[in-house]
């Protein structure tokens, strides 16, 4: 009987400071709404810790239906080598170098919004993302081109919501700006919807799907009559988190990694085999302590 | 048998009130945990831990967010809070028990004590037992312990490719300055 009393006493001392530290909670952001700071393609509203540096090693095999003789795609890579920096713990800047039309890019992310465990304060996360891109390729139709037409600017908004601790999905309208066109069937103004999920499948894996959607009539069909036709990117990854490497192995049809030519220049689709098998790899680097909590 | 029950539930209530009115409070505590290893150090500090005391009882409770948790790396925060302790699910630890030893905490003084109680983590109530010092200085009472836990106790799974970097024995080091309410 004594120890029951004990018991109930210290019960409702734990009780009464409990629920005052309930009342307070709820206000804070939520966390891991994506494992990486891509989708597969496509940046999530993910971002470096302020201080903290991220290397993103991306790799696509060629295409499965090159055959047996490339050993189904694996004869070819196109690379991209990315680093990713967070300013502050809304601000991220990154660069990057990739071989599909030997291609330099930056971009700026900034946080407008951010999800609250209380999603009636804040339901979603949004994120404003400009990237940049400049290619040094020459072009079989056009050799020279000057300086200024190789530049490709993207606008994105990134508007994320975790709905629960195993899917998260992301919605992104994008606007893209292509400063040389390759035929007049081209549009310089383009307008894109991009959407990617992920739904865990245990605490350390996940499986990602990415569409980019890119409206119609605004380009022609592919320059090179010989190719693919022209279209909208898809992509599947499942990603691996081990500590401080996330590995994402993807399937997509689209070489490129860069936003400007993945949303608008993929041609050839999954039903006729042009699928790129590759991987993303991510290595976390905390360059300053950060001692803030994560809010 | 039920008027003795009643009886003693009166008293016992009336003995909260009592105790109610007297309790050393805090919701600025201070509990951190440390790992050591030669691939990783990991440490995690929380100042928001929610403390009561009561010096009549010697009953005892804490209560803490888990994502109150700060760690130097930004990452291993998201980790600690998505994959091991999961907080989302289980977003409080808590700690009710009593003090035992010698000790008058309505005096000023400083004393040794043994704390038993339970501990609630990731879902999983396990008994504890710990000493602790405790210092009574006018309107205040300074609290200070440290034990170690074990993740797998509290079903905290750790998988195979990290074990190495993660002590087996998680040291915790409590600070708490409890003021009169």
């Amino acid at each position: 009987m004594v120890s029951c009393i004990q018991l109930k006493a210290q019960d409702s001392l734990l009780r009464s400071i409990s629920d005052s530290l309930s009342a307070g909670a709820g206000n804070e952001f939520v966390t891991g709404t994506f494992k990486a700071l891509y989708v597969v393609n496509m940046k999530t509203i993910e971002a470096p810790a302020a201080g903290a540096l991220n290397f993103e090693i991306q790799h696509r095999f060629g295409t499965l239906n090159s055959g047996a003789y490339h050993y189904f795609g694996l004869d070819f890579a196109t690379i991209r080598l990315g680093f990713d920096y967070g300013i502050s713990d809304r601000l991220s800047a990154g660069i990057g170098i990739s071989t599909w039309q030997k291609t330099f890019d930056g971009y700026l992310k900034y946080k407008l919004l951010r999800q609250t465990v209380n999603s009636e304060r804040m339901p979603v996360t949004v994120s404003l993302l400009g990237t940049t891109s400049y290619f040094i390729d020459t072009f079989a139709l056009k050799k020279s081109v000057s300086n200024t037409y190789r530049f490709n600017y993207t606008t994105q908004l990134l508007i994320a919501r975790k709905f629960n601790s195993w899917l998260s999905i992301e919605l992104t309208p994008t606007f893209i700006h292509y400063n040389f066109v390759e035929t007049s069937a081209d549009q310089n103004n383009v307008f894109a919807l991009c959407g990617g999920a992920r739904m865990k499948i245990n605490k350390r894996m996940s499986i990602n799907v990415e569409y980019d959607y890119l409206l119609p009539n605004q380009l022609g069909p592919n320059p090179d009559p010989t190719g693919p036709p022209r279209s909208n990117s898809f992509s599947l990854g499942w990603d691996i988190e081990t500590g401080g490497h996330v590995f994402q192995l993807v399937f997509t049809n689209s070489p490129s990694m860069v936003e400007s030519q993945y949303i608008g220049q993929t041609f050839g689709t999954w039903g006729k085999g042009y699928i790129y098998f590759g991987f993303n790899i991510s290595r976390n680097f905390n360059l300053k302590p950060h001692n803030k909590p994560k809010s | 048998m039920f008027f003795r029950i009643a009886i003693i539930y009166f008293l016992s209530s009336c003995f909260l009130l009592k105790g109610i009115c007297q309790n050393y409070t805090t919701k600025t505590g201070f509990i951190g945990f440390y790992s050591k290893t030669p691939l990783e150090d990991i440490q995690a500090e929380n100042n928001q831990v929610y403390a009561i005391l009561d010096p009549v009882s010697h009953h005892i409770a804490f209560a803490l967010l888990l994502k109150g948790f700060i760690f130097p790396k930004e990452l291993m925060q998201v980790h600690f809070n998505e994959n091991y302790v999961e907080s989302d699910k289980y977003p409080k630890a808590t700690f009710a028990g009593s003090c035992s030893g010698d000790m008058d905490l309505t005096k000023d003084g400083t004393y040794q004590v043994v704390i038993k109680g339970s501990l609630n983590l990731h879902g999983v109530t396990k008994n504890l037992e710990t000493t602790a010092l405790l210092e009574v200085k006018k309107d205040q009472i300074q609290g200070t312990s440290s034990f170690k836990l074990k993740p797998e106790d509290f079903q905290i799974q750790i998988p195979g490719i990290v074990r190495d970097k993660i002590e087996r024995d998680i040291s915790v080091r409590v600070r708490i300055t409890w003021s009169r309410t």
